[in-house]
């Protein structure tokens, strides 16, 4: 999430500030304007404030990686054009910006409306997503972005984002793909970073990140939208579940599925027992939410599993398109490794939607696998799993509507409408899975537009407390509709949503009520005691605490 | 569950089991036959992620065959993983739609790497026009299936036409090929049977 995880480059203008951003912008972008083909050398001046700018400012720097467009070929009609989509109800382009008369996307109304749009290309400018709107029509818009991002390269320096009035445009250069998110939310610039990476993780994913590369060294112009056809609905999931349910991208944390601990450690133990030759990890699932997952020691002894990984896996396998039959298909891990593939098998369990992965290596395994998933079966009837899973999540009918969650009247403190609580409490010796819970969204947040706001709202909270310039602990924020409490400590990260009539005792009291509540559910809630590896260490000095993350699992 | 582990076998257990492969382009309609086939269902369903795995026991006279039926997804990022489906497969349905000429031009494409991989007759390829409800039936599948000594049959997912009958005959053309191979005699039918002639024999074989 940090804006200084980029991989791009060493960041010292990191510390951006929003508030100061926008103070800035207002004045100075149009003012340096120069007219025909200047717009690019006002944000280019080291001094202004609007272009996060990194890396050393030579003049003499080798000339980027991407192949510039050459300069005339960024005539002001181009940036016109972008100028029209990325400021559609605020024009402060002056003149240049009324004229988005190309056809084709950019110039519908719809499109222009929407509150972010996210666009991923090659090097070459060749457009291979955009979350809206078809991408033929957007190749003169990706033109002007690989203009923009190779104009600066060109100086040594790699752009960051671009804030104009209530738009923020964030770049992410990943090898050969250059993504790009606009977006009139109020997000931060590195939230979006977050979400961009989240998108590039999930083309990793599917493809490797060896194959993206040689790819495109083969070929610079290749269209890569023949290898994604398909994964464009997984994008689209992705970035709407940020807005519909934020809190797994926002806190970098699994969301596990609420069960009785006796229960859920009884599965991890037969996670455990039910091994394959060459089996990686086993994750129990059910709506894209953690029931209990196993490490296989031998394979994956040296490597920590990123929750992003684990979040991307659970993410892929509540895709409806698992719905029928075993799948087997190759799958990459972009943290652990972005350049290999595993085979995954995924299948449901006894038609439920509770969902079993077993990740491997080997890529005739699958008939090991699913002898490995009639073991688990077995031994989740014997254990009466499947149904009590049932209760616990109250499952409907619709396999899309199955994630198993409570309300947030559990808790009892009347006032409180919704929360993230994510543990920050985690032993040091015994790294645990990050994990968060949050009640379902209720009235009044049953509508796209309420939820939209919640999530709104979560984000410019999370972006006050986690600022790199000055970061907060405990943000009370009476918002139009709501009241929002949100709390850091050492030993949790909280992030309430309350009625808006309560008042600022009454807040306490209601948050107090739900720490209380949290502790006294989090055997439920939360993997407490994590299942260890599938099989015994074969010596206790292996056992190092540096096995990170999944040792905890 | 897939698994044919709780389905009600017709005489015997499976004397013998068969895997089978579809394989094609994108969007062509695999996964809605097989889900016709196996399911008795339609409806629409999401690009398949790597491959989908199936089993089904069908009776062909008074053998139980059971199927093992590999759905590839028709994306071409899976392309090189495609091999490791199909090896070993003793059927391939080769299936395309018949609205869309490149996806027939693949159907062949696909018969080509598969004679490329397996020896000529280790494998009953059939070829299946999808998607009849959409567009009449047009000529050219099957005199491609006729020269290349190919199975065909066109069929619709959607309208549940010829659906089973083209795995049931398939089936038929496997057996009929082991018995000819261990030299005892065929099922009772005599002659090689033409998969255009087949629907009309035996439509309830497998409609448990």
């Amino acid at each position: 999430m940090e804006a200084g995880g980029d991989a791009a480059a060493p960041a010292p203008g990191d510390a951006q500030d929003l508030e100061d951003t926008q103070d800035l912008e207002g004045t100075q972008f149009p003012s340096e304007e120069t007219g025909d083909g200047g717009v690019l050398s006002g944000p280019l001046d080291p001094g202004d404030g609007e272009l996060e700018e990194t890396g050393p400012k030579a003049e003499d720097e080798p000339p980027s990686r991407l192949s510039p467009l050459p300069q005339p070929e960024v005539p002001s009609s181009t940036c016109e054009h972008w100028n029209s989509a990325a400021s559609d109800s605020s024009p402060i382009h002056g003149p240049e910006s009324g004229c988005g008369g190309q056809g084709g996307d950019p110039s519908d109304e719809d499109w222009r409306n929407q509150r972010k749009h996210v666009f991923v290309l090659s090097e070459a400018g060749k457009p291979i997503y955009s979350r809206y709107g078809s991408v033929e029509a957007l190749s003169a818009t990706m033109g002007v972005m690989t203009a923009l991002v190779s104009f600066v390269q060109t100086a040594g320096d790699n752009i960051r984002a671009i804030y104009a009035e209530d738009h923020k445009l964030v770049f992410l250069q990943q090898g050969p793909l250059l993504l790009v998110a606009m977006s009139r939310t109020p997000q931060s610039a590195a939230q979006l970073r977050g979400e961009l990476l989240a998108v590039h993780a999930q083309i990793v994913s599917t493809l490797t990140r060896a194959s993206v590369a040689r790819i495109f060294a083969h070929k610079q112009n290749y269209d890569l939208r023949r290898l994604l056809a398909g994964s464009e609905r997984t994008l689209d999931r992705l970035l709407d579940n940020v807005e519909r349910d934020p809190g797994a991208l926002l806190l970098g944390a699994v969301r596990c599925v609420p069960l009785a601990r006796p229960l859920r450690d009884a599965l991890g133990t037969l996670l455990r027992r039910c091994t394959a030759p060459g089996l990686a990890l086993s994750v129990l699932a059910v709506g894209g939410r953690l029931i209990t997952a196993a490490q296989e020691r031998n394979v994956l002894a040296e490597c920590r599993l990123d929750p992003a990984d684990l979040q991307l896996l659970l993410d892929w396998v509540g895709a409806p398109a698992f719905a029928a039959g075993e799948a087997w298909a190759p799958v990459c891990l972009p943290r652990f490794n972005p350049d290999g593939f595993f085979y995954a098998y995924v299948a449901r369990l006894d038609s439920m939607p509770v969902c079993l992965l077993l990740l491997g290596t080997h890529r005739e395994a699958f008939h090991a696998m699913a002898a490995c998933r009639r073991l688990v079966e077995d031994g989740m009837r014997s254990l009466g799993a499947l149904r009590a899973l049932g209760e616990a999540a109250n499952f409907s009918s619709s396999q899309e509507a199955s994630a198993p969650a409570y309300s947030v009247q559990a808790v009892g403190a009347p006032g409180l409408r919704h929360f993230l609580y994510k543990p920050l409490d985690i032993p040091d010796h015994h790294r645990q899975l990050p994990q968060f819970t949050s009640p379902e969204l209720e009235a009044p947040y049953n509508r796209e537009e309420e939820r939209q706001r919640l999530s709104d709202l979560y984000h410019r909270l999370h972006a006050r407390l986690h600022s790199t310039s000055r970061p907060l602990r405990l943000i009370y924020h009476v918002a139009e509709k709501e009241t929002l409490l949100a709390w850091v400590t050492s030993k949790f990260e909280l992030y309430t949503c309350l009625s808006p009539l309560v008042t600022k005792a009454g807040a306490i009291l209601v948050v107090t009520k739900l720490l209380r509540w949290v502790k006294k559910e989090e055997d439920r809630l939360f993997i407490r005691c994590p299942p260890k590896y599938s099989t015994p260490p074969a010596s206790s000095a292996d056992q190092a605490p540096h096995n990170g993350l999944f040792t905890g699992l | 569950m897939a698994q044919a582990d709780g389905v009600p076998l017709p005489d015997a257990a499976p004397s013998c089991v068969s895997k089978l492969v579809l394989l094609g382009s994108g969007s062509v309609g695999k996964s809605s036959l097989v889900l016709r086939y196996v399911k008795g269902d339609f409806k629409s369903v999401l690009p398949t992620v790597g491959c989908a795995f199936f089993t089904k026991v069908v009776a062909v006279g008074n053998v139980a065959l059971k199927l093992e039926i590999w759905d590839t997804a028709g994306q071409e990022k899976y392309h090189s993983v495609c091999h490791l489906y199909f090896r070993g497969a003793q059927v391939a349905m080769l299936v395309y739609d018949v609205t869309r000429k490149e996806s027939f031009l693949r159907a062949q494409q696909w018969l080509e790497d598969l004679e490329k991989e397996l020896q000529p007759g280790e494998i009953v390829v059939a070829l299946v026009g999808n998607k009849t409800d959409l567009e009449e039936k047009r000529q050219e599948g099957k005199e491609f299936a006729e020269s290349r000594g190919l199975l065909f049959m066109e069929t619709s997912a959607r309208l549940n036409h010829q659906v089973s009958e083209i795995f049931s005959a398939v089936a038929q053309e496997l057996l009929q090929r082991d018995m000819a191979r261990l030299g005892s005699s065929p099922l009772g039918n005599s002659g090689a049977m033409r998969l255009n002639q087949a629907p009309t024999r035996r439509t309830k074989c497998c409609s448990h």
